[in-house]
């Protein structure tokens, strides 16, 4: 909520031609979504600071301006106090021609670096402050922060999450203010507006000269689009390099896979799953928990499989899902040999039948263990496919892992893992039971004693004896 | 003459057949509902805007059949006023008929040719050429003596105008149909010749046997039921079918026939019949009866009925049971399902067909009971019985009483009959498996306190998201808790809740006291508990070895798994606690359901505390502090104050001003860090819990929703709290609404409680149900302190120009929403002790979920 900027040198209060607000005037200026102050707390010879306050309306947050549809924010909302997006816009709102380099009065003083430093009040700063190095170091500063506990009560509860920033170098202020305005945001993570492709744009145009070259560039970037928006970054990325070409790292990957350090696990996962229904013969296939589509893709492309669903809890997963196998441009016989609906595997579904095969791929462990008895009769139980490919994690295999802490599982609803012993003793009492045979295999580089990474069971139904 | 009768089931297909201009609409009109008469003429106005144009013809009966199955489906009679004089055409309609399990109707009108002719030229809107009528009626001639061979099981001819103007139309209830008859029966399972135990049965029942006589008279109004499988395999197998036969014809029995019996008739009918299943025995005992009883019993048997509804269609009987599409219907699907049930086509490791179970999926409304199948144990699931316990395998002989819902069993004096294979025991398939269908796409649940309420698709859709991926297991959570409402915004400058506004809720809804609970600032919890894993398993069907579960208003798992022993710890000592105080004894069960809030906050909340709250607190803190620290430095400068010049963007500030504002913001979020850390303390062991029950919602039998809210209190503290500190009781008094000493006495109670850092308190009627004006009022209403609500509503909440702002809100939404929601936990709390299927029990709890998906603002 509080940017200060300090200008030290001889006739230091030309900061106020530069930013073009006169030292001796305090002021206010309306913004969309509150006020803005400009004053000077310090203003002596050789050292002066204006300081750029916001007064952000919560109320107004929390519910939308009247006559809009629906607020942002909760109330109890860090967004008042901290700096974030709303500081880079009222920077280019109030110090729009500071920004631009313009300065009729003071045109030398605004195209030379001068000795500036910014205080940047409440900078959140979640993950890694040594990064704030990282990040403004190469553009010429030198770099303070100051951060706490959270709680001074509470110190279980960690270190505050904002930190005080200090940046001081020889610089333009126009520099300075291209800097805070791109990189604020970057490190607040979240955006108060509509973030869309003109994004891009501004990016660009604001980062232009500094950015290119910038080693943490990726991260900028990246940061500069929120987790929804990284399609948007890729695209910047893309034109940042200005065909330099260079396939980067590939983004977007769910939290599981980066942690599966082997890029083509996933691959390999769906590759054996799709070999072992063809081994058997599978006629038509309903993937089961088919997440966002990456399975049906391949099983699509089978002209083997006759039928083919996916299922899966989520409905935003479908949508995607959906939109991944482009559901509603499929040629006519294409469309009618897929299904997608949503459902739940601890609940008999009559959908569930008809299918020769089923899929299930990491999707048990997303189960609590008290609802897999239901699982299994809705799966082995009522649908009753043929042949049933389940694959699930080896936990075995986490100690290669070095950066999962020890009992960590993969992924943060993962219910439970089972070690080869355990899914093999589940394998086969469910296969008795429900009358299948099973067989195991391994999918991914198996280590010596832990195994492989992924664990698969393919259970095919018992020849009735009529 | 006489006027004929037409006499038709009550539900069938009906054809009109008839030449064009033969009056079959005239007809229809005249003794048929307009809704149940589907001509196709109006069906091709319908799809073409010309009831003549027969290019449309095909698309027109598409349509016809579709309304006419909807309208078979809801069990509704049909009439099909077609010219139905071709053979192909009533094809299609006894197919129909057929596929419905229903019988088909013929009624012609053979009129003579030139009145039908004569119609049609007098009808403008008709041309048709006199050759197609001439076809139509030879047509018909050529048809009429076949039409009962093709399946029509009724046939009436009308040859003249008069008798199509004098026919009476009679509706004859199925032979299945005895709605009528209420009871109270008593249900008895597959008897096989167990002649001795049928007489125990009978007799500890009260009825009066005369074992020789082969007769019993039952007590009072009763009536007895045989389910079928009166012989074979057992050793008496006439003195059973004596005994049944005599009951029946003295009207104190019913019976309907199973598959042994059909076997029976068979042989008694000429037909050669394989001496398996001691049929031989059964044959043997027959033919050392005089002749005339070998005819009494084919008459008997050739005159049972496959099934029977009872008791306005409450009770449904048959050997085999049978699936609700079935009930009520006719055909010789229905009777072969009655007799022997379906199979799935496989066979199991004894080599015998695998019987589908269609009580698995059975979600209709009446009782099935029914026998055929053998187990150890009565067989429940859904709403059905199967009370085929074995009897001449050497197990029990079970009667079901009803309405009263109890088992009465006699065992078998011996093995008389070995199984092919062994009875069915244990399972842990207990028939109780939810269906999608019972909770996705657009819900109606009727509940017995509140009116039907719908869901929404979207709103099930997201319901199972959540449902699925983290709520406890379906059979544990009997119940959910409502959202509960804040009281209207209060007229007072410096509050936006005061207990003024809540109390006037009440009274001006005709409560005259209230009861006024603290509100502890916790988190909801439920808590399901039972005195032993015996009782989790008979009661709840849970078999893990757990004794209960806590679990919070989304039922999930209040505890992880990683913290589960700390449930069950809390379940111990709650359980040791009801059992010195003697509650499940005075209660009379061994479950009980409690609706609690379980504290610290901090507890369940940490990660909003770490992750919203605290950082709130810090951001506000280090944010405000800075503001005001250079805003000082600023406003200590001596300046020349410029006037606004041209150039000027901004308008002139004070900063003294901006100074004193930053100064009280800084202030308010001060008092917001003070406000959640009062409910935040570290949790180390069990021990740091604290559990406050405010409702004893439910125990074997009974929901206690006809007591009051004092009774609950009282109930609480005097069977739960004061013995293991981790379990507190809640605050409260009552206020007498009539006078303003009451309503002034619980505002300063309020106060008090909410200045010394409460949350805040919630108002009760006194009634746990409370009525105004005919329609269910909000059962509790919050009224939370001014401190507190800085967690709700921002840390600077109280600033003037917000607070205004704020006291805009709309309850509307939020209360709809607590009073359906609490109709619907009531109601999954009123089936789960009247031992409704667990799918009646979960679409309540689901739906609670689901209205709980409602976008509603979160703050009240």
């Amino acid at each position: 909520m509080l940017l200060t900027i300090t200008h030290t040198g001889a006739n230091a209060t030309d900061l106020g031609y530069l930013l073009h607000k006169n030292p001796h005037r305090p002021q206010a200026f309306e913004l969309s979504f509150g006020k803005a102050y400009v004053f000077y707390p310090e203003k002596g010879e050789n050292r002066c600071t204006a300081a750029l306050l916001l007064d952000i309306d919560p109320i107004d947050l929390a519910r939308g301006k009247a006559g809009s549809k629906n607020g942002l924010f909760d109330y109890v909302n860090d967004r008042p106090y901290v700096c974030s997006s709303f500081m880079s816009t009222a920077i280019s709102r109030v110090y729009g021609t500071a920004m631009s380099g313009r300065c009729e009065q003071r045109p030398d003083l605004a195209g030379s670096a001068i000795e500036l430093s910014a205080t940047v009040a409440m900078l959140p700063c979640r993950k890694d402050a040594s990064m704030l190095e990282r990040v403004f170091s190469p553009l010429g500063y030198s770099v303070e922060f100051a951060s706490g506990e959270l709680d001074g009560l509470y110190p279980e509860w960690g270190a505050s999450p904002y930190v005080d920033l200090t940046l001081s170098g020889t610089v333009r202020l126009k520099d300075l203010l291209l800097h805070l305005y791109v990189l604020i945001p970057v490190f607040d993570r979240q955006k108060h507006y509509w973030v869309g492709e003109d994004e891009i744009e501004k990016l660009l145009c604001h980062g232009k000269g500094w950015l290119e070259g910038h080693p943490e560039r990726e991260f900028i970037v990246r940061g500069y689009f929120n987790r929804r928006k990284q399609y948007l970054a890729r695209l910047a990325l893309e034109r940042l390099d200005d065909g330099e070409g260079g396939a980067r790292d590939e983004m977007g990957k769910s939290g599981e896979e980066e942690t599966d350090r082997q890029p083509s696990l996933n691959k390999r996962r769906l590759e054996a799953v799709v070999a072992a229904l063809k081994d058997n013969g599978a006629a038509s296939v309903i993937d089961m928990g088919c997440g966002e589509g990456n399975l049906l893709r391949l099983l699509l492309k089978e002209r083997s499989f006759a039928k083919v669903a996916g299922t899966d809890l989520s409905l935003s997963a479908l949508e995607r899902a959906g939109r991944r196998i482009r559901l509603d441009r499929l040629p006519e016989t294409l469309k009618n040999r897929v299904t997608v609906f949503q459902s739940s595997l601890t609940y008999r579904d009559g959908r569930f039948s008809g299918y020769d095969a089923a899929a299930c791929v990491e999707v048990i462990e997303h189960i609590d263990r008290n609802r897999l008895p239901a699982f299994e009769r809705v799966l082995f139980g009522c649908a009753k496919p043929r042949v049933i490919v389940l694959t699930t994690p080896n936990v075995e295999y986490n100690e290669n892992y070095e950066f999962l802490g020890e009992g960590l599982l993969r992924h943060g609803d993962h219910r439970f893992e089972w070690t080869r012993g355990q899914f093999r003793e589940w394998g086969d009492r469910t296969a008795q039971k429900h009358g299948y045979s099973v067989s195991y295999s391994d999918i991914g580089d198996a280590d010596g004693e832990r195994g492989a990474p992924t664990q698969m069971g393919v259970f095919v139904l018992c020849k009735q004896s009529s | 003459m006489q006027a004929e009768q037409l006499k038709i089931p009550a539900l069938c297909v009906v054809a009109l057949i008839g030449a064009s201009g033969s009056g079959k609409s005239t007809f229809a009109r005249r003794v048929f509902k307009p809704t149940e008469v589907l001509s196709s003429d109006f069906f091709r106005g319908l799809v073409s805007d010309d009831e003549n144009d027969q290019s449309c013809t095909k698309d027109a009966f598409d349509a016809l059949y579709y309304v006419a199955n909807k309208r078979l489906d809801a069990g509704k009679l049909v009439v099909i006023d077609a010219t139905n004089v071709q053979k192909k055409a009533r094809e299609k309609l006894l197919q129909t008929a057929g596929e419905q399990n229903c019988h088909a109707v013929a009624i012609v009108l053979d009129l003579p040719e030139e009145l039908c002719q004569t119609r049609n030229k007098l009808r403008p809107d008709r041309n048709y050429p006199a050759h197609v009528v001439r076809s139509h009626v030879r047509e018909l001639k050529r048809s009429l003596k076949h039409l009962r061979h093709e399946g029509f099981r009724y046939v009436y001819v009308l040859n003249s105008q008069e008798d199509a103007d004098s026919a009476e139309l009679v509706r004859t209830p199925l032979w299945s149909d005895k709605r009528d008859e209420a009871g109270p029966f008593d249900i008895i399972g597959d008897v096989h010749g167990c002649y001795d135990e049928l007489c125990e049965l009978l007799g500890r029942m009260g009825y009066s046997v005369d074992r020789d006589g082969c007769a019993a008279v039952p007590p009072g109004k009763r009536k007895a039921v045989f389910l079928g499988d009166l012989c074979d395999r057992g050793p008496e197998n006439v003195k059973t079918l004596r005994l049944a036969m005599n009951m029946v014809e003295a009207k104190t029995a019913l019976c309907v026939p199973g598959n042994h019996e059909v076997k029976l008739l068979r042989k008694l009918k000429g037909a050669e019949v394989s001496p398996t299943h001691g049929f031989d025995v059964n044959v043997r005992q027959m033919e050392s009866e005089p002749p005339e009883f070998a005819d009494r019993v084919k008459i008997f048997l050739d005159g049972l009925v496959s099934h029977y509804i009872l008791d306005g269609g409450n009770l449904v009987v048959a050997h085999a049971g049978l699936k609700e599409k079935l009930h009520g219907r006719a055909s010789g699907k229905v009777r072969s399902f009655c007799l022997y049930g379906e199979t799935t086509g496989e066979t199991d490791e004894f080599g015998l067909p695998v019987r589908f179970n269609w009580a698995e999926e059975y979600r209709g409304r009446p009782k099935v009971v029914y026998g055929h199948t053998p187990s150890m144990k009565v067989q429940t699931a859904n709403n059905t019985h199967c009370i085929d316990t074995g009897c001449v395998f050497g197990g029990k002989l079970t009667a079901l009483r009803y309405p009263e819902n109890e088992l009465v069993q006699v065992s078998a004096g011996r093995e008389y009959y070995a199984p092919s294979k062994p009875l069915q025991g244990e399972t842990d398939d207990r028939g109780d498996m939810l269906d999608i269908n019972d909770v996705l796409g657009k819900l109606y649940i009727s509940t017995r306190f509140h009116r039907g309420i719908s869901i929404q698709e979207e709103n099930s859709a997201a319901a199972l998201e959540i449902m699925s991926r983290f709520s406890a297991d379906p059979r544990w959570l009997i119940y959910l808790p409502p959202t509960m409402s804040p009281c209207e915004a209060s007229g007072m400058e410096d509050y936006l809740e005061h207990p003024l506004e809540a109390m006037n809720y009440y009274r001006k809804r005709g409560a005259g006291a209230v009861v006024c609970e603290e509100k502890h600032m916790g988190s909801r919890a439920v808590i399901v508990l039972c005195r032993d894993d015996g009782a989790a398993k008979s009661r709840f069907g849970v078999e893990d070895g757990s004794i209960g579960l806590i679990y919070t208003r989304t039922g999930r798992h209040f505890f992880d798994a990683a913290n589960s022993g700390k449930e069950a710890e809390i379940l111990r000592r709650l359980c040791a606690v009801l059992e010195a105080t003697g509650f499940w004894k005075e209660f009379g069960t061994d479950w009980v359901c409690l609706d609690a809030e379980l504290m610290p906050w901090s507890a369940k909340a940490g990660h909003l505390l770490a992750e919203q709250y605290a950082p709130v607190g810090r951001a506000g803190l280090g944010g405000l502090g800075r503001a005001v620290s250079v805003l000082g430095q600023a406003a200590g400068i001596r300046g020349q104050e410029w006037a606004a010049g041209e150039n000027a963007s901004g308008q002139n500030v004070d900063l003294a001003e901006i100074l004193g504002i930053y100064e009280q913001r800084r202030e308010s979020v001060g008092l917001y860090v003070d406000a959640y850390r009062r409910y935040c303390w570290p949790v180390e062991s069990v021990d740091d819990y604290r559990i406050a029950p405010f409702h004893v919602l439910a125990t074997e039998n009974r929901v206690w929703s006809e007591c009051g809210h004092l009774t609950h209190l009282e109930a609480i503290e005097r069977y739960m709290t004061g013995i293991d500190p981790i379990f507190m009781a809640t605050e409260h008094i009552s206020a007498d609404l009539s006078s303003d000493a009451g309503a002034k006495e619980a505002v300063d109670w309020w106060s008090a409680l909410t200045e010394s850092g409460g949350e805040g308190m919630v108002v009760k009627p006194l009634d746990f149900i409370h009525r105004f004006d005919g329609g269910l009022i909000q059962p509790a209403v919050k009224c939370r302190g001014r401190e507190y609500l800085r967690i709700i509503y921002g840390p600077e909440y109280t600033r003037p120009d917000h607070l205004k702002r704020l006291k805009k809100r709309s309850l509307a939404k939020k209360s709809r929403l607590a009073l359906s929601e609490f109709s619907l936990g009531m109601e999954s709390l009123e089936r789960f002790v009247k031992r409704d299927p667990l799918y009646r029990v979960h679409e309540c709890v689901f739906a609670v979920l689901a209205m709980e998906s409602e976008p509603v603002d979160p703050r009240l």
